[in-house]
């Protein structure tokens, strides 16, 4: 079944000076989509518009091959799911009151969240790799351990599909193979999962799709080993790049840091 | 493998039981201190009357339950309502520094009752009338301008257009000072600005708990809810949230009743700022357990300086005075202890 579809889709926060031009995909459930780009490509405003907070100017989404528009607010934030690149959080939360808001979808303007909602975050905590954290503020982790609460956060929902901007970001290894570990995981029990990065390494270890942005347009789609190559890249992020391989996947390299 | 269900059914047990045992302390706090806050006053020397003497003695029975009484309720429901917009404006604007005058409502009041007190003979109807009416549209003239202004994100404008409303208020206050009769009127004003229950009667009472009782009562039971507001718009859309709409609701529901309390009651100041941060610090900044407890520290707050407003001294204290004094003084403390949980 098809996730996630678009068609035509274009978007402009000022009139005539669109962000996203004439962009059409579509993803199969279960999969893992890089959206790939320098900066400024117009990344997150490709996954806002996904996640319905933003409305196109012209083309169509579709969520599991129905129109977006056709979901209500309360229907799409149980498909959907979000962790931003870096969540201001005014306020001490520990890490699974925090975690805990993301069972909102499932509870009413009165309600407070129920045994079950405290076990589903608990689990979301543990799929995330931070259960050990959960009575630790948000503003007392480190960079990394904040970025896997807020996923935690984003799981508590049980989403089908899973949006992450610059996930990696401020991970360092460790807790980059534990992200990774869990969006394969995601994958088997068949989340799609969409994740922006400008680094097209993060892309290649874990994505099945690769969308290549460059202002606003997409440049190439597809599986990894055709969307990295030289050519297309060097254009894109305007340095010399390499490309080399190992264990099956491509990496990229600065071919050289040349003289200012 | 850990048992997860049994892990959050013991943390809620632990959660709940811990909060519960302080609202029970605080209930019990709060009648107690109702209890003698009415059996306490000048008849005519200060002293602390037995139940006996006041049932057995009609004109002090008649002071207690028609002057000592609504003051007390009025004091509760200004504690009350002061905190609960305190608690709800600070996580709306993600900002612990906010209080509920924040948008013109307490600037409007103010130059409602100067200019009651000028041009219509200062009959505290018309003072309250006057005071509320400015408020609200302080209010709205806040929301009004920010829907107007071509800079920055929602709450920036907001915060940006508060302050130019209540600016132009405090200017407008200004000039009825300098209007104003300096041997009547201006002590009158000044008096008024300062805050105070010197005048409350039963009317009173029956003006404000339509106004704010409902409102406290949907915002205590969407508390939990209050906290998705905190978080950055697009992950509060993501969680099945409209932002936008959702603040300007709980912002009414937060403002509205403060606009009639500060009618009634003049500017009182503090009480907004400083509970939230107490209640934050004793339970954390989960609103479900903030909210209900900001509304009996604030109750109990306003009730012990409106107490000691109306018995120090043989003249009235200006409850604002006390609230400002008192309140700054546990402001510092809390500032200057080594931990601060609750707030950044």
């Amino acid at each position: 079944m098809r996730a996630l579809s678009l068609s035509g889709v274009s978007f402009s926060y000022i009139p005539r000076e669109p962000v996203i031009r004439d962009v059409s995909f579509s993803l199969e459930s279960g999969r893992i989509l890089a959206l790939l780009g320098p900066n400024g490509s117009g990344k997150t405003t490709l996954l806002h518009l996904i996640l319905g907070q933003l409305s196109p100017k012209r083309g169509e989404i579709e969520i599991f091959e129905r129109e977006i528009r056709s979901y209500s607010r309360s229907e799409l934030s149980k498909i959907i799911g979000l962790a931003r690149q870096e969540e201001r959080v005014a306020f001490e939360f520990t890490a699974l009151e925090y975690v805990l808001l993301g069972r909102a979808p499932y509870l009413g303007p009165l309600e407070a969240p129920s045994d079950d909602d405290y076990e589903k975050a608990l689990q979301a905590l543990e799929m995330a790799g931070v259960f050990h954290l959960q009575d630790r503020f948000l503003t007392s982790l480190s960079g990394g351990e904040r970025q896997l609460v807020i996923i935690a956060r984003a799981l508590a929902q049980i989403p089908k599909i899973l949006l992450l901007d610059e996930p990696l970001a401020h991970l360092d290894l460790k807790n980059q193979s534990l992200l990774l570990q869990v969006l394969k995981s995601l994958r088997e029990q068949g989340v799609t999962v969409v994740f922006s990065t400008h680094d097209p390494n993060a892309a290649s270890v874990i994505a099945d799709q690769i969308l290549l942005l460059q202002k606003g347009c997409l440049l190439q789609y597809g599986p990894p080993d055709e969307v990295l190559a030289p050519e297309k890249l060097q254009d894109v992020y305007e340095v010399p790049l390499r490309i080399v391989e190992g264990n099956g996947k491509r990496y990229v390299l600065l071919e050289n840091i040349g003289e200012r | 493998m850990k048992d997860l269900a049994l892990a959050s059914s013991r943390e809620i047990v632990k959660r709940n039981r811990a909060f519960l045992g302080k609202i029970v302390l605080f209930s019990a706090l709060l009648l107690i201190s109702v209890f003698l806050s009415l059996l306490l006053g000048r008849y005519p020397a200060l002293s602390l009357q037995s139940p006996q003497a006041i049932v057995s003695d009609p004109m002090a029975f008649n002071l207690a339950i028609n002057y000592r009484l609504p003051r007390i309720l009025l004091s509760l429901l200004l504690g009350a309502t002061l905190s609960a917009s305190g608690v709800v404006l600070q996580m709306i604007f993600r900002n612990p520094l906010v209080e509920p005058g924040f948008l013109g409502v307490s600037q409007g009041a103010a130059f409602g009752a100067s200019l009651a007190i000028i041009f219509l003979g200062s009959s505290l109807l018309t003072m309250e009338m006057l005071a509320a009416f400015f408020s609200i549209l302080g209010l709205f003239l806040s929301i009004f301008l920010a829907r107007k202004l071509r800079y920055g994100g929602w709450i920036l404008r907001l915060v940006l257009a508060g302050i130019a409303v209540s600016a132009l208020f405090s200017a407008g206050v200004g000039v009825l000072k300098y209007l104003a009769d300096p041997l009547k009127q201006l002590p009158e004003i000044t008096f008024w600005l300062l805050g105070g229950l010197w005048g409350s009667d039963w009317h009173q009472v029956f003006y404000v708990v339509p106004f704010v009782l409902p409102a406290l009562i949907v915002l205590y039971l969407i508390r939990w809810r209050l906290n998705i507001l905190t978080l950055e718009d697009s992950t509060a859309f993501s969680l099945g949230v409209r932002p936008g709409r959702e603040k300007m609701l709980v912002l009414s529901l937060a403002v509205i009743p403060v606009a009639v309390m500060v009618s009634v009651a003049g500017i009182v100041g503090w009480v907004g700022l400083i509970i939230p941060h107490i209640s934050r610090k004793l339970v954390g900044a989960n609103s479900q357990f903030s909210f209900p407890l900001s509304l009996f520290l604030g109750a109990f707050f306003c009730l012990f300086c409106d107490t000691i407003a109306r018995t120090m001294l043989w003249g009235e204290i200006p409850l604002g005075i006390l609230t400002s004094l008192i309140g700054a003084f546990i402001f510092l403390l809390i500032l200057t202890r080594p931990s601060s949980r609750g707030f950044v």
